[in-house]
């Protein structure tokens, strides 16, 4: 009977050395050209003089400002959307739900071209409005990534709970603050996770809008395209802390939520 | 007047979906080089799109790579699945945290850290293509995991133990007791990784050959450049995606729902 349980488990093995070799060592290796310099040996000059110039300062804030802007128009547009598909009029209608994530599937730098033709068409030059063209095609190309984990969350959603609070007397909009809001908050966490970071570093949506301007993403790109391998694995262990930060703060969260799931 | 606005809502949030990728299919059937100026129909796009051996050698470039690298994801994440399923607990704990990384990473990290492992560190050749197919089975091989995994659990598991005592062997009751039971996550695992091989741009321009273009890096130059004929040719291209992506959605939804009335 050991012998039989032996071979299933081994299967593991292949897939645990390729992580460990492609997943795992690769940040080791970030991490060590992100503390060493030219020469090898090791320093914090990297990190010091990404902290200490106003350059890099400002593309972090820029960045941020950006990954802001786009969550926020992300979850203002497809919280309702998600609403309606979840609990309203299109009732978990199969169609609509696979209109909105068909987007998903197209290559998204061809949609970032359709939406570029058409804004060219309306403001003739997009160099005029580089912010509002970057936002724009941020939501457009990240929309159905917030849709999805908003519509399960309300899906799960017990239709009762909304019931009960209108028949105590709640009104809709007591409904929607009291029940509604605070019980989609795990889908609201993922689906920013899953805009917030992204738009942070995707910086070919601001290179086919001729925006000029950094984010964390395009440090990396011309760290990479000038061979400084050093100062691009600063730039990159930064943004990984960013990433664990967020991951287990979300994580934290829909733990806490899923406890109380339980508890009730 | 709620149900009303609520369809208004609907119907405005896939107006900006689909408008852009709508009217630009219409004006691939155009010989029009920009968006608003009508002009008549041709086919002139969709000839140049499969007459130039630029862009031919491209779009088979790419759909080779996301075939191999959505091959090899779905073995490895497969065979990944069933045995960290059967491991001992802190041993699945270690390999799932390690498949999360790629799953919450940024590409843009993934991509600068396969490239500096294999080009900075071990100096492997882009040319061989291994950087990019080993980068972006990191980024899909994780995904092909968690769809795997789900069906294991669902499984009964009594069945495989029946299986070897009615004398299968364990590699024969893997494969004919275990598999058949996770084909649907083996298979959506597959998609999924065919659908973020095709879709990926960063870890394709960190580690790709020079000669080799993927549609995302090859879409991204095109629109630094200004040749007319090529730009149009890729608006044809976004056509006929749009159209597979759609006949493949409607024939899964359709599958789906027969096998629901079964």
């Amino acid at each position: 009977m050991k012998k039989n349980f032996f071979s299933r488990k081994q299967l593991a093995v292949p897939y645990a050395v390729f992580l460990l070799l492609f997943v795992i060592i690769p940040l080791l290796v970030l991490i060590y050209f992100g503390f060493t310099d030219e020469n090898g040996t090791v320093s914090f000059a990297n990190f010091l003089s990404f902290f200490q110039s106003g350059k890099t300062i400002g593309t972090l804030l820029y960045s941020i400002v950006i990954a802001l802007f786009t969550t926020i128009f992300c979850l203002l547009l497809a919280y309702p959307a998600a609403f309606i598909l979840a609990k309203g009029k299109f009732k978990k209608n199969q169609a609509f739900i696979m209109l909105f994530v068909l987007p998903m599937w197209i290559n998204f730098t061809l949609r970032i071209t359709a939406l570029k033709e058409i804004l060219t068409l309306l403001e003739g030059n997009l160099a005029y409005h580089p912010f509002f063209n970057t936002i724009l095609c941020m939501v457009y190309d990240f929309l159905p990534f917030m849709i999805l984990p908003l519509y399960q969350a309300l899906c799960k959603l017990d239709n009762n709970l909304i019931e009960a609070a209108l028949d105590l007397g709640a009104s809709e909009f007591q409904v929607f603050y009291k029940v509604v809001l605070p019980l989609s908050v795990p889908g609201i966490i993922s689906g920013v996770t899953m805009v917030f970071l992204p738009s942070m570093t995707n910086y070919v949506v601001l290179d086919m809008v001729y925006n000029s301007t950094y984010i964390m993403g395009s440090l990396i790109g011309s760290y990479f395209s000038s061979y400084d391998w050093h100062n691009g694995s600063v730039i990159s262990v930064i943004l990984l802390l960013m990433i664990c930060a967020v991951t287990l703060f979300s994580e934290r969260f829909t733990k806490s939520e899923q406890e109380i799931e339980k508890g009730l | 007047m709620k149900k009303i606005l609520s369809s208004f809502w609907i119907y405005l949030v896939l107006l900006f979906l689909y408008a852009p990728i709508l009217i630009l299919t219409v004006y691939s059937f155009t010989d029009s080089a920009m968006i608003g100026k009508i002009r008549r129909f041709s086919l002139h796009n969709y000839i140049t799109l499969f007459t130039t051996p630029e862009l031919l050698h491209m779009i088979f470039g790419t759909c080779i790579l996301a075939l191999v690298v959505a091959a090899t994801s779905t073995i490895l994440g497969t065979m990944g699945a069933i045995g960290a399923f059967y491991s001992k607990k802190t041993t699945r704990g270690v390999i799932e945290l390690a498949n999360q990384i790629p799953v919450v990473n940024a590409d843009v990290v993934t991509g600068f850290s396969t490239c500096i492992l294999m080009i900075a560190f071990f100096r492997i050749r882009k040319e061989t293509y291994l950087p990019l197919v080993i980068g972006q089975t990191a980024l899909c091989a994780p995904f092909v995991y968690l769809s795997v995994l789900p069906r294991l659990k669902q499984m009964d598991h009594q069945l495989y133990e029946a299986a070897l005592d009615l004398g299968c062997t364990p590699s024969q009751a893997l494969i004919k007791v275990i598999l058949p039971q996770i084909v649907p996550g083996i298979v959506s695992g597959f998609m999924t990784a065919i659908t973020l091989s095709l879709d990926d741009y960063f870890i394709a321009t960190y580690t790709k050959p020079a000669t080799f273009d993927t549609i995302s890096t090859y879409v991204v130059n095109a629109t630094r450049g200004s040749q007319t004929a090529i730009k149009t040719a890729l608006w044809a291209l976004s056509a006929i995606i749009f159209a597979v992506v759609t006949l493949v959605v409607i024939g899964m939804n359709y599958d789906t729902e027969k096998l629901k009335k079964k």
